[in-house]
């Protein structure tokens, strides 16, 4: 607690000094990213996606020049942490923002609390991140949102009997809850729960031991890049054949891998809150200016956290004209927004500044001779049911 | 064999340049207030980096996995924080004797076979530990890391600021006091014992030396200043996460030492400023790729050799 | 339970035609080469690259990942490795890891750092169902554990029946002694750094459907090789193919069995193992 008032006398005095020079400094948002190792491909999402929309809407804003600094923190809690204090004091940042794993984002929490500097959650999809801190905000997704999604889809469409499959890890735990609670609601079954572990995973044995449980379906959460690995596992064991379907939340069939997983994908079905052929204007013009910019690389849910990132705080700059009134007021400037982002509507809920967003249900399908999550379904403004405050 | 003779007792007495380096360390947090996080982080760095000398310098046992102690220090700081007592100073002793008795477990893995072997053991005990502190994450946070890490003032006084000054004054009083105890130490009959049977095993055995006895001592030392390093790790960051078991670790300070020089005690320093600095810079220009140039250093850095590469004066130093 | 053996099998069978390579490298030149992962990477890029970008199909582009490789370790071999030959193992270790390094960086800058996948052809896929499906074995698999066997029978011809094998042996043995009867030892050093980066390579190709690839590959496989070589010692061939096995049953066996614990089981195995027999498991008395 010490710790907290000293800290905030300090901030203060800090704060106090910056103001008086803020109007002519420019606004620096300070994004933490995974550029190597192995969430490199977040990372690299995420930065096209920012500084697409950048270059879309310009890099002044109501008067203030905006600069972007972009740190890569390797996947690591630790290199996060520091990076977040060199940049808020060092650097000056207006706004942290990135984070592409829980780890990350729970580490740096403390640093946005004791510097009052408003963190957006990019990509990291834990329920529980936005309670880590007060000034955390979320643009991604929480997986309970998604699997909350699945688990009522699923019972209503001849599944009954489902293996859930997860990495051993925030996201993957919160996966695995929120599917069998809702399953169960359902008068569904979970008959086995398996864990793999989130680094170096080998999903072979793992495979084999749900094709000899025999359920209905595979109920699988991977973190986005794994997912062709472990299409490739079922596939291999003739799983598909044997009648097993595979299900699963949007990170299996992740745009980002999704054309080169081969025609064995067709017909899976996943929840998720975003896909590139979402039907709508404001998306087509998303996806076609992110294939131009980025050498046809087709943005994936990663992406879209980003854009709707940058987007959450350039609104938040304009509604402070410039950022005046310091961390807080730009908080409270970016709960409540709400706006039409390429994946459909959404808005920061103002008590748990987490976003709400509708979940749509997809099946893999070609169109154009590429494979795409072609949506079937919609819930509509779907909560975190994951908060525990 | 006079070059040994001068020697052995020339490293003994503190050089000039020695005071001087340790009043400007310890005035870097004054001097560059903002570079406080990264000063201590290379401290701590250059802490953990000694410790490996002791092991691979002083007594020629390559391990590729001494981040195994580092780790244990640092979830062993961190929970004593968390449960038990949020006092520094406590929390360290708990850490570096928490290694200790681990090393001491440990070492007669590294006594017998081949370098190969030594290398594989060291490497898979760090292996087991990372994985261990995965599996066990209804105490260690698992993959998440352990949260809610919050330190009490160092001896009573000094809390551990944003800035990073604290932590900074800390990491390098600490450092120091463990480098003088460990200068007394090499330069002692029990370091000059341990060169000798770095240089010749067989023949340190024949005039009486207590190989094993000697080689399981220095490693368990080694492991608890290493453990002492990962405990101020995890309380100057107020985080501990697997990461602190990876072999990215054990390497990186492997090539720290490499760089500085092993053999005498600055090596772990001067490596790790080098290293760090390197790093800084070259990450600076492209965040991606830095690994390459590492890499490129370091191949680089082994083709020509040490000597030729880095500053004339190193010359003679190797003992 | 069968078809986990089956599957352990292949996974060993790969590993042992990935770390071969390394296992003789040592044992002939006492040098310990981190940078083998970077061989096989080089492999299997080599593969995904061709099968992707230049449309060869299968097969021509596992030889020519076996070609690229060889060659690869051709070229290192006698510019760079030779250097390092009289140093210690500490600085072969770092710049092996250096050399690594490069590797990796290089292929995340060229490639990108997405996983590869791979598209067998018709023949390679699918799977047959025995005994009602208690032993099931995916083809590609079956081809992985007769192309490898191939391989290690090959090999132990080589070394047995031929001329060359003789002097390579002999090298092994005792370098000093080979040279002096006449030996070319340098030519028996890069032909054979070359051929066991070639298996490296062709290993990475075939492992690529069945391990994955991508640029930290090198870094993550780097152990299971080290393991294979540690305990099945330098000095026969027979010791890291047993080795392999053992280590590609444990390790798939366990994930099965008791998936809480996973790799770890196999890095307490080979803790332990080397703790017991620090010369390896089947080796006899020195390395």
């Amino acid at each position: 607690m010490k710790t907290f008032l000293n800290l905030r006398a300090l901030m203060l005095t800090l704060g106090m000094t910056a103001l008086a020079a803020q109007a002519q400094e420019s606004f620096k948002i300070g994004l933490i990213l995974p550029m190597t190792g192995q969430q490199a491909t977040t990372g690299k999402q995420i930065e096209a996606a920012a500084r697409l929309f950048m270059a879309q809407n310009g890099d002044k804003v109501a008067g203030r020049k905006v600069e972007l600094i972009i740190k890569d923190d390797g996947g690591i809690p630790d290199a996060a942490k520091r990076i977040a204090q060199e940049l808020v004091v060092n650097d000056k940042v207006g706004v942290l923002g990135g984070f592409g794993l829980t780890p990350l984002a729970l580490a740096t929490a403390p640093i946005a609390t004791q510097s009052k500097t408003p963190m957006v959650v990019m990509a990291a999809a834990t329920s529980i991140i936005t309670e880590a801190s007060p000034f955390i905000v979320r643009t991604s997704f929480t997986l309970a949102q998604c699997s909350v999604a699945m688990g009522d889809w699923a019972p209503k469409n001849g599944i009954k009997r489902v293996v859930t499959l997860v990495s051993d890890y925030g996201p993957g735990i919160d996966a695995e809850r929120f599917f069998k609670e809702r399953m169960l609601l359902n008068s569904g079954q979970v008959i086995e729960s398996l864990r793999v572990p989130l680094r170096n995973p080998d999903f072979a044995p793992f495979l084999q031991k749900v094709r000899d449980l025999k359920p209905d379906a595979l109920f699988v959460f991977v973190p986005s890049g794994a997912g062709a690995a472990v299409m490739k596992q079922f596939l291999e064991r003739g799983m598909d054949k044997a009648g097993i379907k595979l299900i699963g939340t949007g990170d299996l069939t992740d745009d980002d891998q999704l054309n080169d997983m081969g025609e064995g994908a067709l017909g899976v079905v996943t929840s998720h809150h975003y896909s590139a052929v979402h039907p709508s204007a404001v998306n087509k013009k998303f996806v076609d200016a992110f294939k131009k910019a980025n050498n046809g690389m087709r943005p994936n849910f990663m992406a879209v956290g980003g854009y709707d990132g940058m987007r959450v705080i350039y609104e938040a700059l304009k509604n402070t004209k410039g950022g005046q009134g310091g961390g807080e007021a730009l908080l409270a400037a970016m709960k409540g927004q709400i706006f039409e982002s390429p994946r459909g509507q959404i808005f920061i809920d103002a008590q748990t500044r987490d976003i709400v967003q509708n979940i749509y249900l997809r099946r893999v399908e070609k169109k154009d001779g590429e494979l795409y999550n072609v949506e079937f379904d919609v819930i509509k403004e779907v909560k975190d049911p994951g908060k525990t405050k | 064999m006079s070059t040994t003779s001068i020697s052995l007792g020339a490293g003994s007495r503190a050089r000039w340049w020695e005071f001087a380096v340790w009043i400007l360390l310890l005035l870097l947090p004054v001097l560059l207030p903002k570079h406080s996080l990264l000063v201590s982080e290379i401290t701590i760095i250059a802490l953990f980096a000694m410790s490996l000398d002791l092991v691979l310098g002083y007594s020629g046992i390559v391990s590729l996995g001494h981040a195994a102690f580092f780790g244990t220090g640092a979830y062993a700081a961190a929970l004593f924080a968390k449960h038990i007592n949020p006092d520094p100073l406590t929390g360290l002793l708990v850490a570096t004797l928490v290694s200790a008795v681990l090393g001491l477990v440990c070492s007669p893995g590294i006594l017998r076979g081949s370098d190969l072997t030594r290398l594989m053991v060291t490497l898979g005990i760090a292996l087991i530990l990372q994985e261990l502190a995965n599996k066990m994450d209804h105490i260690t946070g698992g993959a998440d890391g352990l949260q809610g890490v919050l330190m009490g003032p160092v001896l009573g006084r000094f809390e551990f600021d944003l800035m990073g000054q604290t932590a900074a004054y800390y990491a390098l009083a600490v450092t120091l006091l463990v480098f003088l105890l460990l200068r007394r130490w090499v330069h002692s009959p029990f370091g000059f014992s341990l060169k000798a049977i770095r240089d010749n095993r067989l023949r340190a055995q024949a005039i009486g030396i207590p190989v094993h006895a000697r080689l399981m001592a220095v490693y368990t030392l080694a492991a608890a200043i290493a453990g002492l390093a990962g405990g101020m790790q995890a309380q100057t960051t107020g985080f501990a996460s697997l990461d602190v078991f990876g072999f990215d670790r054990s390497a990186d300070v492997l090539l720290m030492l490499v760089i500085g020089g092993t053999g005498w005690l600055w090596g772990g320093l001067m490596g790790a400023v080098l290293f760090k600095t390197l790093h800084s810079l070259v990450s600076a220009l492209t965040p991606q790729y830095w690994t390459f140039w590492i890499g490129l250093f370091l191949v680089l850095l082994m083709l020509v050799g040490r000597e030729k590469l880095l500053r004339p004066w190193t010359w003679g130093r190797r003992s | 339970m069968l078809t986990l053996l089956f599957d352990g099998v292949a996974y060993g069978m790969l590993l042992f035609v990935l770390a071969i390579g390394l296992s003789i490298t040592l044992g002939l030149m006492n040098f310990i080469n981190l940078a083998h992962g970077a061989f096989a990477m080089a492999g299997g890029y080599t593969l995904v690259l061709l099968m992707q970008k230049a449309g060869w199909p299968f097969l021509p582009s596992v030889f020519m990942a076996f070609a690229v490789s060889a060659l690869l370790g051709l070229v290192l071999e006698v510019t760079l490795y030779r250097r390092m030959y009289h140093k210690t193992h500490l600085e072969q270790v770092l710049f092996s890891i250096g050399l690594t390094f490069m590797a990796v960086a290089s292929v995340d800058y060229l490639v990108g750092s997405t996983q590869q996948l791979v598209q067998l052809p018709e023949f390679l896929k699918g799977r047959t169902e025995l005994w009602d499906g208690a032993l099931g074995m995916g083809h590609y698999r079956l081809a992985i554990i007769v192309v490898c066997a191939l391989l290690a029978w090959g090999l132990q011809w080589l070394l047995v029946h031929t001329r060359f094998g003789a002097q390579l042996r002999a090298s092994v043995d005792d370098r000093r002694v080979a040279a002096a009867m006449g030996i070319n030892v340098n030519t028996i050093f890069m032909a054979t750094f070359a051929v066991g980066s070639g298996l490296a390579g062709l290993g990475g190709a075939l492992g690529a459907e069945v391990l994955g690839l991508d640029p930290v590959f090198p870094l993550k496989f780097m152990i299971y090789f080290l393991i294979v070589v540690a305990v099945g010692g330098t000095s026969s061939l027979t010791g890291p193919l047993l080795a392999a096995l053992l280590l590609g049953i444990a390790d798939v066996a366990g994930k099965y069995y008791v998936p809480k614990l996973g790799a770890f089981i196999v890095y307490t195995l080979m803790v332990l193992i080397l703790m017991w027999r620090p010369q390896g498991l089947f080796t006899r008395g020195n390395a």
